[in-house]
């Protein structure tokens, strides 16, 4: 297979362990699985969307991949290269390649710093430009956020959320990187604004090639964007498949719950709930076989074994957990 | 590009001029400015300072000279604040006094904010060494201010140098729990770590995002701590512990007049207001910085 078709992320294994600690010593009585054993492959030019509800770990493997925070197992290869293993200075050559959006746009930008001085910072630490040219630089990112080149002198809180989330995208794009992950880049943001920045994401993915890992909540906003779709929950991928086959037949009984419980533009239209008993388990103590098992309502003795964990192709691309085939 | 979103036009450029900016800092002295209080004490400290500075070209009269025909005498037109024991004018000793007070405090404030900023940027950053570092201020914290530096000054016996050495040593605990705390808070917001996602090494990040962030804790701490030092030096040197009794700071002068008291209560009163208005003032200060610094007040936009 030539380099080009490869995928430019490979994740295999990836997991993410908390330890909770009790007692006089503070030593681990527990582990919180955030992640556990999540395999996937983001190809080059693509958005791969993550989706699953608050707890399913879709931001903590967003951040293991780019190592913001230290996975516990597993290995991540960016464009062929393992970056788990990888020493500090290298790791942070590395991260001119790879980047974030983060969801917050009031946190994540130093309240202290000029547009110019944020955006700046990625020139400086990577030695991009001269001091001449960067301002110009900033300037053209700005430009290409849909930002007025005046906005560079001033500070953060002179923005809105929205324009602010433009500001962090024209950060996330000063170092030109092949792939970033966008960590529910618009749920933070007004209904009227996620659209223009949505549209400004995709544009921007298509004009500059852009691999995208893109992280939400929203099911429409996922649809919209994604190529393909992996679904999490509790820690593991429960389903995965291109976009359109993914919305036309969900094939896991936890993608067809998410599904019937997001909204629907039109008021008449006769919609089937299915609705979820419980909570979702804790994840210091998770079910064992398929983790979904104890709200799943096709639940069979079977799904408590191991290998209801395991990611099965039903058909060319489409990948699901789920043991049984009858279900939809 | 192909983008239905409008380009959003920034609010229109301030001109430029101070007052007319919108940076952090601006915003700060332009809330300053909303209250009264602080403003007054702020220019009774400014008035302070400018005395302690100028003090050898504003005294009416050469601190030092002795007059022996007008000892002790009370408040007069030609003594405003009274002479001492030696006949020599209390305002002029006042105002040399301040010099020395202020400038013992301010040292002990550098000395503090430095030494308490490093370590606890230490105990906020490396965590292998913050148990260690804040069981040791904890410790120090135990002991009274006073009895502290008492016991530092026996050790290395009186002199200016070592007043600031006791003093700095006994404050230093205070910034470095609120540089601390505030570290840990501050590494771990998302602009922290957009950095870090950027490739920026943990010094600059430390210096360039971290530090900044810190300076409005800082701050209000240092103007307390200027306050609790000159409270602190004047009580030293009223123990006889403090900078040797030969030169005239707030605390030598009340300490010499206590045997005077039923004579001349005007040698104590006057020092004593000194100490009590810069104080005060200091406090003043530092409150007014400390509410209008802090996010449950402020407003975003």
């Amino acid at each position: 297979m030539p380099a080009s078709l490869e995928p430019l992320l490979r994740v295999r294994g990836l997991a993410k362990h908390f330890p909770v600690r009790g007692g006089l010593l503070q030593r681990p009585v527990g582990w919180v699985k955030a992640v556990d054993d999540v395999s996937f492959d983001v190809n080059r030019h693509e958005v791969l969307g993550l989706v699953g509800e608050s707890g399913s770990g879709k931001t903590t493997a967003g951040r293991a991949i780019l190592r913001l925070i230290e996975p516990t197992a597993g290995s991540v290869q960016f464009d062929g290269q393992e970056i788990t293993g990888l020493p500090p200075h290298e790791m942070r050559m590395q991260r001119r390649r790879m980047q974030i959006i983060f969801q917050d746009p009031y946190a994540s930008l130093n309240p202290r710093q000029r547009v110019r001085e944020l955006i700046g910072e990625a020139f400086i630490v990577h030695g991009i430009g001269t001091p001449h040219d960067r301002r110009d630089r900033t300037a053209a990112l700005l430009e290409k956020v849909g930002l007025m080149a005046d906005a560079m002198d001033r500070y953060p809180h002179e923005f809105s959320g929205g324009q602010r989330q433009r500001i962090g995208i024209a950060r996330a794009l000063a170092v030109a990187p092949d792939f970033i992950v966008a960590d529910e880049p618009v749920s933070a943001l007004d209904v009227s604004v996620q659209a223009q920045v949505i549209n400004l994401l995709r544009d921007l993915q298509r004009e500059l090639g852009l691999s995208l890992l893109f992280i939400a909540h929203d099911l429409a906003v996922v649809r919209f964007i994604s190529d393909r779709v992996a679904v999490m929950y509790l820690g593991r991928i429960m389903e995965m498949a291109s976009s359109t086959r993914l919305y036309e037949r969900p094939r896991h009984p936890y993608t067809l719950a998410l599904m019937s419980a997001a909204p629907t533009p039109d008021p008449d239209a006769k919609r089937d709930r299915i609705l979820l008993e419980g909570d979702i388990p804790s994840p210091l103590n998770p079910p064992t076989g398929c983790v979904f098992r104890t709200r799943c309502r096709f639940a069979t003795p079977a799904c408590a074994m191991a290998e209801a964990r395991n990611l099965r192709e039903v058909e060319p691309g489409h990948f699901v957990s789920c043991i049984r085939d009858d279900i939809a | 590009m192909t983008n239905e979103s409008p380009v959003l036009a920034a609010p229109k450029p301030r001109k430029s001029g101070f007052f007319e900016s919108r940076s952090p800092t601006a915003m700060l002295l332009r809330q300053l400015g909303r209250r009264p209080l602080t403003l007054i004490a702020a220019g009774l400290l400014a008035a302070v300072v400018v005395i302690a500075l100028f003090s050898p070209w504003l005294t009416p009269y050469d601190p030092m000279k002795m007059d022996i025909l007008n000892r002790l005498k009370p408040p007069t037109t030609a003594h405003w604040l009274g002479t001492d024991e030696f006949g020599r004018d209390v305002l002029a000793r006042i105002m040399l006094g301040a010099r020395l007070s202020l400038l013992v405090s301010f040292l002990v404030v550098i000395f503090a904010t430095v030494m308490g900023t490093l370590l606890g940027l230490l105990g906020g950053y490396v965590r292998a060494l913050d148990g260690v570092l804040m069981r040791f201020t904890d410790a120090l914290m135990a002991f009274p201010d006073i009895l502290l530096a008492i016991a530092f000054l026996a050790a290395l016996g009186p002199s200016l140098f070592n007043v600031v050495l006791a003093l700095g040593v006994v404050y230093t605990p205070r910034v470095a729990r609120v540089v601390r705390a505030a570290t840990l808070v501050i590494r771990e917001l998302p602009f922290v770590e957009a950095a870090t996602a950027l490739g920026v090494s943990t010094p600059r990040i430390i210096r360039v995002h971290v530090l900044p962030n810190l300076m409005s804790p800082i701050i209000v701490q240092a103007t307390f701590i200027f306050a609790f030092a000159i409270l602190t030096e004047a009580a030293l040197s009223f123990l006889g512990v403090g900078v040797p009794p030969t030169t005239p700071t707030w605390g030598n002068m009340i300490a010499g007049a206590q045997q005077y008291i039923r004579q001349a209560d005007w040698l104590i009163l006057f020092p004593g207001f000194a100490i009590v208005l810069t104080v005060l003032a200091l406090q003043m200060v530092g409150d007014g910085l400390r509410d209008a610094l802090d996010p449950r007040l402020q407003k975003v936009t």
